[in-house]
């Protein structure tokens, strides 16, 4: 029906939307948002080699990926949570206390 | 019974080490106990295999032990051995039977310190490193025990480190004999390379059956007594003794009377061979020796400190030994060692008794008049000085006269009159030093006066002890003219010190000889009454009359000055020079010049440490591009 | 009409990316990101993964995407963020984006044309899902449950004020 190549590359172009909108973005929430596209992206392509080869295991590894992504959604917003307790911003380009 | 010799060491380091870790929760009173108990347990091992040896013929000896193989290296092995012979068991006996009694005193003497703890821990491991030292079968082990009782006494010695002048004494007393040292390690490194094992057995047999040349043996043999003049205090090295009497005055008797400053003389006793091979070098310490037993015999006739006094008199009698061992006689150094033992730590703590019932007061013109007020401390004392000085009868007489008539056999004539005119001396400063302390007029300030006290049971009964020793010790070896098997002691040592070639003088000639000691010490005696006694007035007229040769003596012939001008104030200035123009500006400079470098990189790198994140994950991505298209590509 | 679907999804996916990259408010950005997480969670129905589908949802578009707005009101920014002012980053950004979408595309053409095995299969059912998630995964299913607890611990223990702040 749909050949796998077209999710390939939808998942590449969601990948690269995901880099841009990183990027783009000024502020450490959408930058975060922007890294869990890029995670998506990669589900799909992920989804859909398994398909194409037909390996059920792989849907239980999403699965994972899922979850574990949650947990690192809990811990990055607790985190930028506390940036903005600090410094009282989250704007990337006022953040640079690590600067050697 | 023998075979528990290899014991002997190890309570007092258990001890040392359980005061170390749990000293703190300790009771004084446990603290006492253990200390003692367990240099008591040593010597009942050291009795044990004392009795039990003398039952084992002399081809047996030495009996050795192996503990365990220490180092290894290529051909070179020591092992942490412990050999057993009649040398070994007199010095046992000494360590712990003396170190027994100076601990039960030092519970008295040390009561009220604060460090009461700090300094059982160390007089035990001193104990231990002594046992180490006297124990070893080899010269390797030796040196740890050498170097061991070193550390004991430079702790010991800066016991009250908050005093200045403690804290500078040990350091001068450590760095003297590192000097010392110095000699005693190249001795052993050119042994290690002419026999190839440092066992005593080992280097005996080697100089048995001649495998190197006698000049290789003479320089070893001097390069080993340059140690033992630093452990020792022979001239040049004998400035760090005198300043060790900062150290509690129990140490003081263990350590720089009894026990670690003879190491040297029981070293060249157990190398005899090595030395009567060479015959210079045991020239060089006959000469050392009388050398120092006169010249510190001067210094101590001027000093005022109490121990100071005995402290150049023990530099003196540690000449005597060098004599005794110097001219082939080494068993009558031994000897001289074991009685010294007995009569020189008496005196110490006699000498500390006096110190405590006055209140820490050293000086002897705060003195006098003593004898009534301290009714057990002035016997022992007597008693003490009488055996030094060489009365017949007592144990110093027949060491002492030993070494002189064997001087005088050898036909070493210039020896044997400079030991003779010590003798006069030593009899004289003695006596000198009753005589201020305990007779005459009272100068006790009225501080001291006021808690005048005599010493605890814990401290008079080791006195006793001791006294009845110094009385009796010499009658194990007695003069030869009393008989051939008459010495006792010097058949004993036979297993160790193979008799040599022994001076025949006849025994008038022998009576007369004895006969020169004793007068000599009545004179000194008699010498010393006049002058202090009699007509006190006639010290002060010889001062009057011979200013400089009063100064030259009371300033002990400057050779502090002179070694201070000529080694320690060149050397000090000299790396005071090498600090400023070599450490400061080519070590210190090539070090700021790399960190500076270092820095400079740093710097010019850190630019790509913006600490923003975008510009991480920018490289991230340009990372992450050029990987996939090589990976492609 | 599976083709159909595709498109529709993946017009929703890239489409609603694009607005959240565009937007200036980071609550509709959050918005337009539930809409692509949907819309993948239908692509993922249509490779023929339910359970995928209903767990992205739910949980992705879901949980998730909740947690963000939550965050996004406790931090009021008041006005919204403008785009990235520094043109060159965004140039390089893009730039490499697209090198790096070439250097896939050509990768995944050039890797051999697998084909669509299963393509007549209905799907994988969840009972299988779980039934492997059970024998096979169970370790790492364990696992991962001490993972999210720790999250939890650790998220708790990061917000928590610390006496004296």
């Amino acid at each position: 029906m749909i050949p796998p190549g077209y999710f390939f590359i939808l998942s590449v172009v969601l990948f690269v939307l995901g880099i841009i909108a990183f990027f783009f973005k000024r502020d450490l929430i959408t930058q975060f948002m922007a890294i869990e596209i890029m995670l998506n992206a990669a589900n799909l392509a992920f989804l859909a080699l398994a398909r194409s080869s037909n390996f059920v295991d792989a849907q239980v590894i999403v699965f994972f990926i899922i979850t574990v992504a949650a947990a690192e959604a809990a811990i990055g917003l607790a985190i930028v949570l506390l940036i903005f307790r600090k410094k009282k911003t989250i704007k990337t380009e006022t953040l640079n206390s690590m600067k050697g | 019974m023998t075979d528990v010799f290899w014991l002997i060491p190890f309570a007092p380091v258990l001890s040392s080490l359980v005061l170390v870790v749990f000293g703190s929760k300790l009771s004084k009173k446990w603290v006492s106990v253990q200390a003692c108990g367990a240099v008591f347990l040593s010597f009942v091992f050291a009795l044990v295999a004392f009795l039990g040896s003398l039952k084992i013929s002399p081809e047996e000896f030495p009996i050795v032990k192996t503990l365990f193989p220490w180092i290894g290296a290529g051909s070179f092995q020591a092992g942490f051995s412990f050999q057993f012979d009649p040398l070994s068991a007199v010095m046992v006996l000494v360590v712990t039977g003396v170190g027994f009694l100076i601990h039960l005193y030092s519970v008295g003497y040390m009561a009220h310190d604060k460090g009461y703890t700090r300094y059982f821990a160390y007089l035990n491991l001193f104990t231990f490193a002594m046992l180490i030292l006297v124990l070893a079968s080899n010269m390797v082990l030796m040196f740890v025990g050498w170097e061991g009782v070193g550390l004991c006494s430079y702790l010991l010695i800066g016991f009250w480190f908050e005093k200045p002048s403690a804290a500078a004494a040990g350091k001068k007393a450590f760095i003297v004999n590192r000097i010392g040292d110095m000699g005693f390690i190249l001795g052993l490194l050119f042994i290690l390379v002419a026999v190839g094992s440092s066992e005593f057995s080992a280097i005996n047999k080697a100089i048995g059956q001649g495998l190197f040349p006698q000049a290789l043996a003479t320089l070893i043999a001097i390069l080993l007594f340059v140690g033992a003049t630093g452990k020792s205090a022979q001239i040049p090295l004998y400035v760090w003794l005198p300043d060790a009497m900062e150290g509690p005055t129990p140490v003081s008797a263990l350590i720089h009377a009894a026990t670690m400053v003879t190491a040297g003389v029981y070293m060249v006793a157990r190398l005899n061979l090595l030395f009567a091979f060479s015959g210079t070098a045991a020239d060089i310490v006959a000469l050392v020796g009388a050398l120092t037993a006169v010249f510190a015999a001067t210094m101590a006739l001027t000093q005022n400190d109490i121990k100071r006094v005995l402290a150049y008199s023990t530099i003196s009698q540690l000449g005597y030994m060098f004599i005794g061992c110097g001219v082939g006689a080494y068993a009558a150094g031994v000897f001289h060692l074991y009685t010294h033992a007995f009569f020189k730590s008496l005196l110490f703590l006699s000498a500390g008794s006096v110190i405590h019932a006055l209140s820490g007061q050293q000086d002897m013109r705060k003195m006098g008049g003593l004898r009534k007020y301290l009714p057990r401390t002035f016997p022992p004392f007597l008693i003490g000085a009488i055996a030094i000085s060489g009365i017949p009868f007592l144990s110093g007489f027949f060491s002492k006269d030993a070494i002189l008539t064997e001087a005088f056999a050898q036909g070493q004539y210039f020896v044997w009159a400079l030991g003779l005119t010590g003798a006069v001396m030593t009899a004289f400063y003695m006596f000198r030093l009753i005589f201020l302390t305990f007779y005459g007029q009272e100068r006790i300030e009225h501080e001291a006066k006021h808690h005048l006290h005599e010493s605890p049971k814990s401290m008079t009964v080791p006195l006793a002890i001791l006294a009845v020793f110094s009385v009796i010790a010499g009658y194990v070896g007695l003069p030869a003219v009393l008989g051939e098997k008459a010495d006792l002691f010097k058949r004993f040592l036979e297993p160790v010190i193979k008799p040599g070639a022994e001076g025949h003088i006849g025994a008038g000639t022998e009576w007369l000889l004895m006969l020169a000691s004793v007068a000599v010490a009545a004179v000194g005696i008699f010498a010393a009454y006049v002058f202090y006694l009699q007509k006190p007035g006639i010290p002060h007229t010889l001062v009057a009359r011979f200013p400089w040769l009063y100064k030259l003596l009371y300033n002990k012939y400057f050779v502090d000055e002179i070694y201070g001008a000529v080694i320690v104030n060149p050397l000090v200035k000299g790396s005071d020079w090498v600090y400023g123009h070599f450490d400061l500006k080519v070590i210190d400079g090539a070090l700021n010049a790399s960190a500076s470098a270092t820095g400079f990189f740093g710097k010019v790198l850190s630019f790509v440490q913006t600490g923003f994140v975008k510009d991480y994950a920018l490289v991230f991505l340009l990372g992450a591009v050029i990987f996939l298209g090589v990976l492609l590509f | 009409m599976a083709i159909l679907l595709f498109f529709l999804f993946a017009a929703f996916a890239v489409g609603s990316v694009l607005g959240m990259i565009i937007s200036r408010n980071q609550a509709y950005s959050a918005l337009f990101l539930v809409v692509a997480f949907a819309s993948l969670g239908g692509l993922f129905g249509l490779l023929g993964a339910p359970f995928m589908a209903v767990v992205q949802i739910i949980i992705y578009a879901g949980a998730i995407m909740v947690l963000f707005i939550f965050v996004i009101m406790m931090i009021h920014l008041g006005e919204g963020i403008s785009a990235e002012k520094k043109k060159w980053t965004i140039a390089a950004a893009v730039f490499m984006g697209i090198i790096l979408l070439a250097e896939i595309v050509f990768a995944v053409k050039g890797a051999p044309a697998v084909p669509m095995a299963g393509q007549e299969m209905a799907g994988t059912s969840p009972t299988e899902i779980g039934r492997l998630l059970f024998t096979k995964y169970l370790y790492p299913f364990e696992i991962t449950s001490i993972l999210i607890i720790a999250a939890l611990v650790g998220a708790v223990v990061l917000i928590k004020k610390r006496e004296g702040e």
